[in-house]
């Protein structure tokens, strides 16, 4: 569905993405994990076509989607959710959600986009009594479901979820990682940007590791969660990795 | 004076109608762009020079010639932007707001070609004969300025809050990122702003020339005392601008009855000083520090 051939990008002059390759399936969960400034985000921004400072090849569904505006690609199925929420914080809530159907304001699969929001209001039930409420003034938590289901609206092929779990509770990010698998479960393609390697791992079917802009690991997520240097690096080496990464499964 | 109290409020009212719906115009390109766009008083010439060639020369009907110089203005709007914003859009906010005097001056030395330096009289409307109410004398011009002011404001509120286009323009000036992470063409939003700009400067150009005397560059004034009335009310707030418009053509209008018209542009500025000294943020603006 997504493929991506050697790319490289610049920020400031230095080079953030030092010629990365990898690929995403249909129906898949890819996992892209890496620390801080590895260059996590700028990939995922090189591919909405909001970071234009690159070279390299982009293909989505066998086009070539490189250099494309950002907003044309929307149109293509290819939906970002951005690290931090990026919420339109003087909009409600519902605003917020017709936003995301920008694009998507007709009918999807017989559903209308007024039932669409309020099927959405069903899978976050949190968010429908806030639904005229300023998007700005709620919890940091409710943010993350906001705009998680801002860029569910217009149903994409591909959703790219950029550190869903960021500045979160504990307790939200468990929310967060369900609302996840939720969407596995209805067979969304999915690549996840996290910094929770562990539960990142539990969710998806295949990762990569990203370390100052070079992929150095790509493979099976249980593969990921049995390699030394992952566990050592992003896991915790002292704790039960598998027992967690096993409660995490069911 | 008490008697004519109420006579310097319907004035107040009338001219504060004008600042209110410049000040609208600088909030919206505020908005989207975050730049201070010193085009708007021209476009509130251009609105009046242009149905005055409409009517006068052409003998277009106004109600032809109206909607015909606003899209006229409108369609000027989204060619300042086109054509000396966009190129330089990842500039600096200061070097936008110079391209904008640059292009100010610029378009005030085509109207000085095309239409003269000559003062010139717009009719009104539909008439001069005076209405008498509640002590004051209106004529039938002012009732068309409340009017046509009142309509553009809950036109432009119903477009902001009520149409997918209107949401996606306050979601692009709210965050651009996310919006064209939604698929909202933010250079379109941007070009749009700058043309809803021109419209509502040309309605002001336009209901205003026949109380006044036109002329190429009529909206100078206007366009300060507009640029006033939007700081006042708060920058960027949108009711704001309605309010600080309201509020600083009565104020002007009552100061200068009371004191002197000389000095009704001082009463207009000093009143802005006093208020900024006080809330800096203006009337609705808001505070420094912003919500994270």
């Amino acid at each position: 569905m997504l493929r991506i051939e050697n790319l490289h990008a610049f920020y400031r002059g230095n080079e953030a993405l030092k010629g990365v390759s990898l690929d995403v399936g249909q129906g898949e969960i890819v996992a892209l994990i890496g620390a801080n400034g590895a260059g996590k985000t700028t990939l995922l921004n090189c591919v909405s076509g909001i970071h234009t400072d690159m070279i390299g090849q982009i293909t989505f569904n066998g086009k070539n989607i490189a250099g494309e505006p950002a907003h044309e690609l929307v149109k293509q199925g290819l939906v970002q959710c951005p690290e931090n929420r990026q919420l339109f914080g003087v909009m409600s809530v519902q605003e917020n959600l017709e936003m995301g159907a920008y694009l998507a304001t007709g009918e999807i699969q017989g559903v209308s986009l007024a039932k669409r929001i309020e099927d959405m209001f069903l899978k976050f039930p949190v968010l429908k009594s806030r639904r005229r409420q300023l998007a700005g003034t709620l919890s940091g938590g409710e943010q993350q479901m906001v705009a998680i289901a801002r860029g569910l609206m217009s149903d994409p092929k591909l959703f790219m979820l950029d550190e869903p779990s960021l500045g979160l509770a504990p307790i939200i990010v468990e929310d967060m990682f369900r609302i996840i698998k939720e969407m596995k479960n209805e067979g969304r393609t999915i690549l996840l940007v996290e910094q929770n390697a562990l539960a990142a791992l539990a969710l998806s079917d295949r990762a990569y590791l990203l370390e100052t802009g070079r992929l150095t690991l790509g493979g099976s997520s249980t593969m990921f969660v049995k390699d030394d240097r992952v566990r050592r690096a992003y896991l915790g080496n002292d704790i039960d990795v598998e027992h967690i990464f096993d409660d995490l499964l069911d | 004076m008490t008697d004519h109290l109420a006579q310097f409020i319907v004035a107040g009212l009338t001219t504060g109608s004008i600042y209110a719906l410049i000040a609208l115009g600088f909030c919206v390109i505020h908005n989207t762009t975050g730049i201070v766009n010193f085009t708007q008083g021209d476009f509130v010439s251009l609105g009046g020079l242009v149905i005055y060639s409409l009517l006068m020369s052409l003998k277009t009907p106004l109600i032809f010639a109206f909607p015909l110089s606003v899209f006229a203005v409108t369609v000027v709007g989204a060619m300042v932007e086109r054509v000396a914003i966009r190129p330089a859009r990842s500039r600096s906010v200061v070097i936008l707001v110079f391209i904008t005097i640059g292009v100010s001056v610029f378009m005030r030395g085509v109207f000085k070609i095309l239409w003269g330096k000559n003062q010139m009289g717009l009719p009104s409307f539909s008439g001069e004969t005076p209405i008498s109410f509640v002590g004051a004398t209106l004529i039938p011009q002012n009732l068309w300025i409340f009017g046509i002011t009142f309509m553009s404001v809950m036109s432009l509120h119903f477009f902001f809050n009520r149409t997918r286009m209107g949401k996606a323009m306050r979601a692009a000036a709210c965050n651009p990122k996310a919006a064209s992470l939604m698929g909202i063409n933010v250079n379109l939003m941007v070009l749009l702003s700058f043309a809803l700009s021109g419209a509502l400067g040309a309605i002001a150009g336009i209901i205003i020339a026949p109380i006044t005397t036109l002329s190429y560059d009529i909206g100078v004034m206007l366009g300060l005392k507009g640029f006033a009335a939007a700081v006042l009310g708060g920058y960027g707030n949108s009711f704001g601008a309605v309010v600080g418009g309201l509020l600083l053509g009565v104020l002007e209008s009552v100061g200068a009855g009371v004191v002197s018209s000389t000095y009704k542009d001082v009463i207009a500025f000093g009143i802005l000083l006093l208020v900024l000294f006080v809330r800096p943020g203006g009337i609705l603006g808001h505070s420094e520090t912003e919500r994270l």
